[in-house]
C-alpha cells in the first residue's frame, strides 16, 4: 500500500538499542546494515515491518532491528511468518534464517511457504555450516567437507538452495554475496515491491567455522570473472574485461568470450526474470562458475495470503449473518416449554 | 403418517438405549442421528455416541468394518449414551457378533436375515447361522428380510440395485420408529432438503422408511410399541450439538465477544478434524481456518497470528500435542495468548485413533522442556465444550498465556441437547491490547493482580518491540542470561498461572456435600460418574461427585472439599494421571483409584460396583 504520509527515516531509525553480538568480520553485519539502509527507501511505515527468525547465528537478527520482531524456535520462522501474514495482510514480513534453520529442521516449512507463495521476504544466510552449535556440517556443506561432525569428510550430498526453491515452485529467487552491500540493498528494495514469497540467498562467510568458503567467488582478484550479475532485460555479460557471456549450447549453459569464435554481443542470452518457465532460471541458479547473483527469477503470481484475505472480505460482505447468534439459532432447533 | 397404534397397548419406558450397527458403508451414523433428532424434537433428553472403525471403508461384512451409533433417550435427565442396549439393530452377522455382548437377556435384537448368507457368516467368523442356534434364545429376536423388502418397496423408483440397497437403513429406521412411536416427518423433511437435486433418492428413502414402519406395524412378532415421554428440561430453544461443533462455536462466540478475529492453525487428525471442518465454513464471520503442512506449522502459525493480534487457536489430538510441545513452550516463554485444543484419543503413538481415552493429561501439564506452566482446563459434556472453548479464549487473552483445552473422542463425537446461548449472555472478555504508552514500550510490564503483560500488535506506531524464546529481562523483554533474573522470571510465569485460581469458579460437589465417599473425576467422564453417583446418592448413600473442569490451576476450595469426605476415589480413563497430580498437591489425603484404558467410556454399572465395594469396606 502506498502511503504518502510516511515519515522520512534513516537507517538509525531501524537500529535497536541492543548490542550486536556476531563475531567480528561476520557478513551478518553487512546484511544487517544493508537492510537498515534499504527499509527507509521502501514505501512502508516503521510499525508495519515485522522481522521473524528461527534459531542460529543469523536468527538473532530481529533483536537488532527496531521493528516488531519474533525470535522463534528452530526451523519454524516460515510458519510464524505465515501466521502473521494471514492475520494481517498489510504487514511487511521478513524472515532471517540460515541453511540449517531453513533447509534442515525447517525444510518442510520452507517448501510450503514457497508453494503457497506467502508474501514474505526470506533472507537465507547460507554459510554452509552450523555456526551457533559450533561447526557441524549443514545441508549445504560440500561433499568431503571436514567438520566437527564429519571428521572423515562429509558424505551427505548438499542441497542447492536455488534448485530447492525453484523446484518447490518459487516465484522469486535472488542471490547475493555476503559482503556486497550495494547489491543487497538494491535486491531488498526490489523484493519489498514483489508480491509473493521472495527467497534471497546470501553467500555468507562464517569467519570461525567455514572461513573462505566463498573466496573463489568473492576474492577481489577473481570476483569480476567469478560472479555474473543478472539484470532483467539485459544480456548476461560479465568478466574483468566485460567480454564474457552466457549462451545456450544444446540444453546447457556455456560461457563464451565475445570476439572469439565469431561470438558477438547479440549471441549472448538476455535475462528474462519474468519468464514463468523455470528451466533457464534453474540452470542459472545451478551454475557454479561463474556464480549467478542478482534477481534470477521474479514471476508475478497469486499469493495465498491475499487470496485468503480477498475471499474472506467477499464472503463477509455477502453474508446474511451479522452475529454468531444467528448461526446458533439457525437450522434444526426446537422449543422446550 | 402419525404414531397412532390402536391395536396394541403401548408400554411406557423411562429411558431406552438403541444401537444401530452395520457395515461402515451401511449408513448407520445417519440412521442414528435421525433417530436422535426425531426423539429430541419429541422432547426427550438424549445422549449419543458413534462408534466407528478407523478404516474408512473396511472390507464389507468383516468384524473390523462394523460401524455403530448408540443413542440413549429418556424422559428424565440423560448423562451418558447408556451401558446396556435395549434394542440392537444388526444389519449383518459381523454386526451381531461384535455387539451381542452389550445386549442383556430379554432385550430386543433386530437382524436383516438377507445378510446372514454363508459368505457373510464366514466373514464374521461364525461356523453356522447363530439365528438357528440356542445362542439367540435369551433375546427377543426379530428376523426381518430387510434388504429384499427394501428392494421390493422401492423397485418402482427405478434406482440401480446398489443405490437401492443404500436405502435399507431407512427400512430399519422405519421399524424402530414404529417401535418407539416416533413420527416420520422429521426424517422425510431431512431427505427432501439433503437430496434436493436427486428426487429418486428422496423417493427411495421415503418409501423404504414408510415400508419399514408399516412392516413393523403389521408384523405380529414385534413386541408392543413403547412410549418414552418428554423429559423435564429447562424451557428454552434447543438444538442437538456434538462436542466438536460446540467447541468450534465456543471459539466463534469468544471472538465476537472479545472483538478479535478468530484464527485456527491446524493439521488434520482424528478425532479433532471436525473442529477444523466446522470453522472452515465460517469465513463470513472472519474466521481464518488455515490447514498447515504439519502439526508444528499449525501451532507455530497460530503463535504468529496471536502476535499479530488475533484470537488464535490450534486443534489436535494426542500425537499432535506431542509435536506441538516445543512451540507451546515458546508461547509460554513469550507470554502469548493462544488456545490449544486436544481432543484426546487412545495412545501411545497412533494408538486407537477413533476411541476415547484421558491419557494426555500429564502431557498437557508437563509435556514441554523447562519449567513451562500453562493453564489446563477440560470440557465434560458435548454441550459444555461450548462454554470451555469460550472460557479458554477468555483466560488466554486476559492472562496472556497459552491455555490447553482437553476434550476427548467420546464427548467430541457424542451429542446432546444444547440450550442455545447467545454472545450477550456470555461473560465479558477484555484482551490486554495496548495502543499507546507513555515513554518507551515495555512488553513485560505486568498487571499487579494477574501478572499478565500487555499485548502490542504490529501496525501500532511507537510500540515496536522484539520477543522470543530466549530468557528475557522482566519489564523490558531484553535478552538476559542473568541467573537471578531467570529464577525471577520462572517464578513469575508460574505464579501468573497460579493466580488464575482467583478468576475461576470454586469446585461444586454433586450429591452428598460431605460423607463417606467422594468420587473425583475430570473431563469427559462426567456423564457416567454423575449417573452412578446420583443413583447411589438417591438410594441413601453418602456419596458425592467432585468433577474438575479446571486442572491447572485447581479450584481454590479443592482441599476443603476433599476434607469433607472419609474416602476419596479418583476415576479416570488412564492409569492414574490426575491421581498423580492430586497426590503431589494434596498428599495429606489417601486416594483410591479406578482406571480403565480400553478405548471405551466407563459403564455406570462398573462404577457403581466399584463405589459400593469401597463403601462396604468400612
Amino acid at each position: 500500500m502506498t502511503d504518502t504520509n510516511k515519515p522520512v527515516y534513516t537507517f538509525k531509525d531501524f537500529a535497536s538499542d541492543q548490542e550486536v553480538r556476531w563475531c567480528p568480520g561476520c557478513d551478518d553485519y553487512v546484511v544487517l546494515r544493508s537492510i537498515q539502509k534499504a527499509l527507509p527507501l521502501m514505501n512502508k511505515k516503521k510499525e508495519d515491518f515485522v522481522f521473524v527468525s528461527g534459531i542460529g547465528c543469523s536468527s538473532r537478527f530481529p533483536y537488532y532491528m527496531d521493528t516488531y520482531g519474533i525470535h522463534g524456535i528452530h526451523g519454524r520462522a516460515a510458519a510464524l511468518a505465515t501466521g502473521i501474514k494471514l492475520a494481517n495482510h498489510d504487514l511487511s514480513v521478513w524472515i532471517a534464517t540460515g541453511d540449517g534453520d531453513a533447509l534442515a529442521i525447517g525444510g518442510n516449512h520452507f517448501i510450503h511457504l514457497i508453494r503457497r507463495n506467502i508474501d514474505v521476504n526470506l533472507v537465507l544466510f547460507n554459510n554452509e555450516i552450523y555456526g551457533l552449535t559450533k561447526g557441524q556440517f549443514s545441508p549445504t556443506s560440500l561433499l568431503g567437507q571436514k567438520t566437527k561432525s564429519s571428521p572423515f569428510g562429509n558424505i551427505q550430498p548438499p542441497f542447492h538452495p536455488g534448485e530447492l526453491a525453484i523446484g518447490s515452485g518459487s516465484k522469486f529467487f535472488a542471490r547475493v554475496a555476503g559482503g556486497d552491500t550495494k547489491l543487497q540493498q538494491s535486491i531488498f528494495v526490489e523484493v519489498e515491491k514483489f508480491e509473493g514469497a521472495a527467497i534471497i540467498e546470501v553467500l555468507q562467510n562464517c569467519v570461525i567455522f567455514n572461513d573462505g568458503a566463498y573466496d573463489k567467488y568473492t576474492d577481489k582478484a577473481v570476483k569480476m570473472d567469478a560472479q555474473l550479475r543478472v539484470e532483467h532485460g539485459k544480456p548476461m555479460i560479465f568478466g574483468k574485461e566485460n567480454n564474457k557471456g552466457l549462451v545456450l549450447d544444446g540444453l546447457k549453459l556455456k560461457v563464451v568470450t565475445i570476439g572469439e569464435d565469431g561470438i558477438t554481443e547479440d549471441d549472448i542470452l538476455i535475462h528474462d526474470a519474468l519468464d514463468p518457465d523455470p528451466t533457464l532460471h534453474l540452470m542459472l541458479a545451478r551454475l557454479e562458475m561463474p556464480i549467478v547473483v542478482g534477481v534470477i527469477r521474479a514471476v508475478p503470481g497469486k499469493t495465498v495470503d491475499e487470496m485468503c484475505n480477498l475471499r474472506l472480505e467477499e464472503t463477509r460482505a455477502k453474508s446474511p449473518f451479522k452475529s454468531v447468534n444467528e448461526l446458533f439459532a439457525s437450522g434444526e432447533t426446537y422449543e422446550v416449554k | 403418517m402419525t404414531t397412532e397404534n390402536t391395536q396394541l397397548e403401548k408400554q411406557s419406558l423411562k429411558n431406552v438405549v438403541i444401537r444401530f450397527v452395520g457395515d461402515s458403508g451401511d449408513g448407520m451414523q445417519l440412521t442414528g442421528t435421525q433417530f436422535s433428532a426425531t426423539s429430541a424434537l419429541l422432547g426427550n433428553d438424549i445422549a449419543t455416541f458413534p462408534n466407528y472403525p478407523s478404516e474408512i471403508r473396511a472390507p464389507q461384512g468383516t468384524v473390523y468394518g462394523v460401524s455403530g451409533f448408540q443413542v440413549h433417550i429418556g424422559e428424565s435427565s440423560i448423562h451418558t449414551p447408556g451401558d446396556d442396549v435395549d434394542v440392537l439393530v444388526a444389519m449383518n452377522p459381523a454386526a451381531l457378533k461384535t455387539n451381542i455382548g452389550s445386549v442383556p437377556p430379554g432385550k430386543t435384537i433386530i437382524v436383516d436375515t438377507d445378510n446372514f448368507t454363508k459368505k457373510n457368516l464366514s466373514k464374521a467368523g461364525y461356523e453356522g447361522n447363530p439365528l438357528l442356534t440356542k445362542q439367540m434364545d435369551p433375546f427377543v429376536v426379530i428376523e426381518a428380510p430387510i434388504t429384499s423388502l427394501t428392494r421390493e418397496a422401492i423397485k418402482e423408483v427405478g434406482l440401480d440395485k446398489s443405490s437401492a440397497d443404500r436405502s435399507k437403513n431407512m427400512f430399519a429406521l422405519g421399524m424402530v420408529y414404529w417401535m418407539f412411536s416416533r413420527p416420520l416427518e422429521h426424517t422425510i423433511e431431512f431427505f427432501k432438503k439433503k437430496f434436493k437435486n436427486k428426487p429418486l433418492v428422496i423417493e427411495a428413502n421415503i418409501r423404504a422408511l414408510k415400508a419399514g414402519y408399516n412392516y413393523a406395524q403389521t408384523l405380529e412378532l414385534m413386541p408392543s410399541p413403547f412410549v418414552v415421554l418428554p423429559a423435564k428440561m429447562e424451557p428454552g430453544t434447543y438444538r442437538i450439538i456434538n462436542g466438536n461443533t460446540a467447541t468450534a462455536w465456543g471459539f466463534m462466540a469468544a471472538a465476537e465477544k472479545s472483538g478479535l478475529e478468530l484464527y485456527l492453525g491446524s493439521y488434520p487428525i482424528t478425532p479433532a478434524s471436525d473442529i477444523l471442518h466446522e470453522l472452515a465454513k465460517h469465513l463470513h464471520f472472519g474466521v481464518k481456518a488455515f490447514q498447515a503442512e504439519d502439526e508444528i506449522a499449525g501451532v507455530v502459525s497460530t503463535i504468529g497470528a496471536s502476535f499479530a493480534g488475533e484470537l488464535a487457536i490450534t486443534t489436535t489430538s494426542g500425537p499432535g500435542l506431542a509435536l506441538k510441545g516445543e512451540a507451546i513452550g515458546l508461547a509460554v516463554m513469550m507470554e502469548m495468548p493462544m488456545v490449544i485444543v486436544n481432543v484426546q484419543r487412545g495412545g501411545p503413538s497412533t494408538g486407537l485413533p477413533t476411541k476415547t481415552e484421558q491419557s494426555d493429561l500429564l502431557q498437557a501439564m508437563y509435556g514441554r522442556n523447562g519449567e513451562s506452566p500453562a493453564i489446563v482446563i477440560s470440557a465434560s459434556t458435548p454441550e459444555n465444550c461450548f462454554d470451555y472453548a469460550f472460557i479458554a479464549s477468555k483466560l488466554a487473552v486476559e492472562h496472556m498465556t497459552p491455555v490447553i483445552l482437553l476434550t476427548d473422542g467420546y464427548i467430541a463425537n457424542g451429542s446432546a441437547p444444547w440450550k442455545i446461548k447467545t454472545v450477550e449472555e456470555m461473560p465479558e472478555i477484555k484482551p490486554r491490547l495496548v495502543k499507546e504508552v507513555e515513554g518507551k514500550y515495555e512488553p513485560y510490564k505486568r498487571d499487579k493482580e494477574t501478572l499478565a503483560r500487555t499485548w502490542a500488535i504490529p501496525g501500532t506506531p511507537g510500540l515496536e518491540h522484539r520477543i522470543g524464546g530466549l530468557e528475557k529481562q522482566d519489564v523490558t523483554g531484553n535478552v538476559s542470561m542473568d541467573p537471578e533474573n531467570h529464577q525471577h522470571m520462572t517464578k513469575i510465569r508460574q505464579e501468573k498461572v497460579e493466580r488464575v485460581a482467583n478468576y475461576i469458579p470454586e469446585l461444586q460437589v454433586e450429591g452428598a456435600q460431605e460423607g463417606d465417599l467422594l468420587v473425583v473425576g475430570w473431563g469427559g467422564t462426567f456423564g457416567s460418574l454423575f449417573t452412578a453417583v446420583n443413583s447411589m446418592y438417591e438410594n441413601g448413600e453418602k456419596i458425592g461427585l467432585a468433577h474438575f473442569n479446571y486442572i491447572n490451576p485447581l479450584p481454590k476450595n479443592t482441599k476443603e472439599v476433599f476434607s469433607r469426605f472419609k474416602k476419596i476415589i479418583v476415576c479416570e480413563l488412564n492409569m492414574g494421571q490426575f491421581y498423580m497430580i492430586l497426590k503431589s498437591k494434596f498428599g495429606e489425603f489417601d486416594y483410591y483409584k479406578h482406571n480403565k484404558v480400553q478405548g471405551l467410556p466407563f459403564s455406570v454399572v462398573e462404577l457403581m460396583n466399584k463405589f459400593q465395594q469401597i463403601l462396604d469396606n468400612k
